[in-house]
């Protein structure tokens, strides 16, 4: 496995933008609509379209609309964000976007792994922890945030909360090898020899 | 101790542990298609990589194919843009191609099991959620997103987290007018849309042991829905008839001794389960999502529960469920009016899916007011289902036949909702906007139901709709 210095991952500090509800799925942050493309070009433009136009049609501003938190490199969200689809194109998007870490209560699987495999981070805190946050980032939106993924814990206002995130996925992040390619090519020989053993490929 | 299927397969294909501490773990079989794979190659020829295991790899159309005429080059210039992007990728890095000319095309989920790719024992990994659908065969096959799709080609291996075992054991045996769809829905509806996060289903039971495997399918597909990556079923004498001459399953002497290798992969008597569930499959009746989550659904015969009732995201979340679907709460799910009525998808789009609908629909007309496609699943679910005349069953009583595409479970080809149409979908998610209208609305439920819904107008029960003598 080769070091990746510049890929390591430690903290993320910035601004943060509240997003709540559970169970916020992929549709949703992407509609499938811009899945018509050859590349991910552009997504950051179609983040939570519908739901921003459907806000706007009732006169209330979606966070991505909202102004107070343009700029942000942080998503508060809350339980099963990312649920559904495996679209990549989901995170890709948020990332486009700018933001670099998202803190949830729990996430879908699928866009855990899309979502760190892009070097984003996803924190899980507890569910008053998050609403404590949302609520702090609503109430003074400039206020800077930091995830800290060494200590294992978010910081913002003067107060800290815990945070985790699953230990492996963690350890890429810290030694810059979130993008796995490089460690999944780096022996093949092993590969090779995974491959001659299973009888489905050896022709029974 | 024994040990799970999910164990043994994992085990198998066990690379080497990652200095992370994830797995690398070698994929058995990789689909793909035309929606996730085109930035995954050129991120190959970015980095000067080629495909590490092209026999090992199948690709596909089906996301954004219309349904109403197959011809090339497509009406829509970036769908006929995705197609040439998969075909010259797959002529580049020689992937195998089931295109639009073959026989052989249709929704991955259901030409991979069609074509015997899909076998006991194997990991399988798919850009697409919905490659749970595979464990029905015993396999261990789960969803990836772009970045790994790219892995997948460039190492046929991922890095992986590794996963609990829960065990479901749907006992007893299914009332007539329920089927697999409601099965799994009164999982989810029971274990929660992200109950599952962290784990592999296995389906076991009397009430899974008597599925075939097109109803197993319909049961792990939808596991991801229920937050499971992954959801299994142990192969058995029913997967071993299924597979027997299948165009990539192994013939003669080769057959039995696959057939003594996937019986070994089952899990042991005496493997030990994270956790288990016991579902009496006779209490089950048939089930209709009222919401925007698969988990948000309730019986026939149920009234829409409403903020005060509580669930899962409290009262806000069925609050805002409610408002989305235009549904007052406590009144009954029977009797809401439909626009459109959708029979098809990787849920329900083979023969059998078909044949229960055409059951519900034979001698019957679509009502006045909807409109009703039934679109197979493959190429030769069409020409089986035509070989038996369902289609001209399905098109006397007004519903449209059309060809083998996912079509409007996510309406990524011309077939969609119109502003807040409402419609009874045999597909998988009822998300906001799912079917192609920002403001469009699903009800999800088995196809039998959905036929039964397109005929009256309105969500009916179809047990008081089926054919003497026949049903589940």
């Amino acid at each position: 496995m080769s070091a990746h210095a510049d890929s390591r991952i430690e903290r993320v500090t910035g601004r943060a933008l509240p997003l709540p509800g559970d169970d916020i799925d992929t549709d949703r942050i992407m509609p499938a609509r811009f899945l018509k493309a050859v590349s991910f070009d552009g997504l950051e433009r179609h983040v939570f379209e519908d739901d921003r136009k459907a806000g706007a049609g009732t006169g209330v501003t979606h966070p991505f609309d909202d102004p107070r938190f343009a700029g942000a490199r942080v998503v508060v969200t809350a339980r099963n964000f990312g649920c559904g689809s495996s679209r990549e194109h989901a995170p890709q998007g948020l990332v486009r976007w700018g933001v670099r870490a998202v803190v949830g209560i729990s996430f879908a699987e699928i866009f855990f792994s899309n979502s760190t495999t892009l070097g984003m981070a996803c924190v899980c805190v507890s569910e008053p922890d998050a609403a404590a946050l949302r609520a702090l980032v609503e109430q003074a939106p400039g206020t800077e945030v930091t995830v800290d993924l060494a200590a294992q814990t978010v910081k913002a206002g003067g107060r800290t909360w815990p945070c985790s995130m699953p230990a492996s996925a963690r350890q890429a992040m810290l030694t810059g090898t979130w993008d796995a390619t490089a460690m999944l090519t780096a022996d093949f020989d092993a590969v090779r020899a995974t491959a001659a053993r299973l009888p489905y490929i050896r022709g029974f | 101790m024994g040990r799970t299927l999910l164990e043994k397969v994992w085990d198998l294909h066990t690379v080497r542990k990652l200095p992370t501490g994830q797995t690398q773990l070698f994929v058995g079989l990789h689909l793909v298609h035309e929606v996730t794979s085109p930035q995954a190659c050129d991120m190959l020829r970015l980095h000067g990589r080629g495909v590490a295991f092209p026999d090992r790899t199948w690709a596909t159309i089906d996301h954004i194919v219309p349904t109403d005429g197959q011809r090339r080059p497509f009406a829509d210039g970036m769908a006929e843009q995705m197609t040439a992007a998969l075909e010259r990728n797959c002529r580049e890095f020689r992937i195998p191609l089931f295109d639009l000319s073959s026989a052989d095309r249709g929704i991955v989920h259901v030409i991979g099991p069609e074509l015997g790719l899909t076998q006991p024992g194997m990991t399988i990994a798919c850009g697409d959620s919905h490659t749970s659908t595979h464990g029905a065969f015993g396999s261990i096959a789960f969803g990836i997103g772009t970045s790994q799709v790219r892995d997948v080609l460039a190492s046929q291996c991922l890095a992986m987290e590794p996963l609990r075992v829960r065990r479901i054991d749907v006992t007893g045996a299914l009332p007539r007018g329920v089927y697999a769809k409601d099965v799994v829905l009164a999982i989810i509806r029971r274990l929660g849309v992200n109950g599952g996060v962290g784990f592999a289903y296995e389906f076991g039971g009397a009430v899974v042991d008597r599925m075939d495997m097109e109803e197993r399918m319909t049961l792990c597909n939808m596991s991801i829905e229920g937050g499971a990556r992954v959801g299994y079923v142990n192969p058995d004498a029913t997967t071993f008839a299924y597979l027997r001459g299948r165009t990539y399953v192994p013939a003669g002497d080769a057959f039995d001794r696959a057939v003594t290798w996937w019986r070994s992969i089952a899990s042991d008597p005496d493997a030990v389960y994270a956790d288990c569930l016991p579902l009496d499959g006779g209490a089950i009746a048939p089930m209709v999502t009222w919401g925007i989550n698969p988990g948000q659904s309730l019986s026939v015969e149920e009234r829409v529960p409403g903020p005060a009732d509580g669930g899962p995201g409290g009262g806000a979340a069925i609050e805002e469920a409610l408002a989305y679907m235009g549904l007052e709460a406590g009144q009954t799910i029977a009797g809401t009016r439909i626009d459109v009525a959708f029979i098809g998808s990787c849920t329900n789009g083979r023969l059998s899916d078909l044949r229960a609908a055409a059951a519900v629909a034979r001698g019957r007309r679509v009502a006045r007011h909807v409109r009703a496609l039934v679109v197979p699943g493959s190429e030769r679910v069409r020409q089986a289902a035509e070989a038996e005349g369902l289609h001209e069953i399905f098109r006397e009583a007004g519903f449209d036949w059309r060809e083998a595409g996912c079509s409007m479970c996510l309406a990524m080809n011309p077939d969609r909702l119109n502003g807040r149409e409402l419609c009874a979908s045999s597909s998988n998610r009822n998300f906001k906007g799912r079917q192609g209208s920002p403001t469009g609305r699903t009800m999800l439920m088995s196809p039998a139901m959905v036929a039964a819904a397109a005929i009256a107008g309105e969500v009916a029960d179809v047990r008081r709709m089926l054919p003497a003598g026949e049903g589940a």
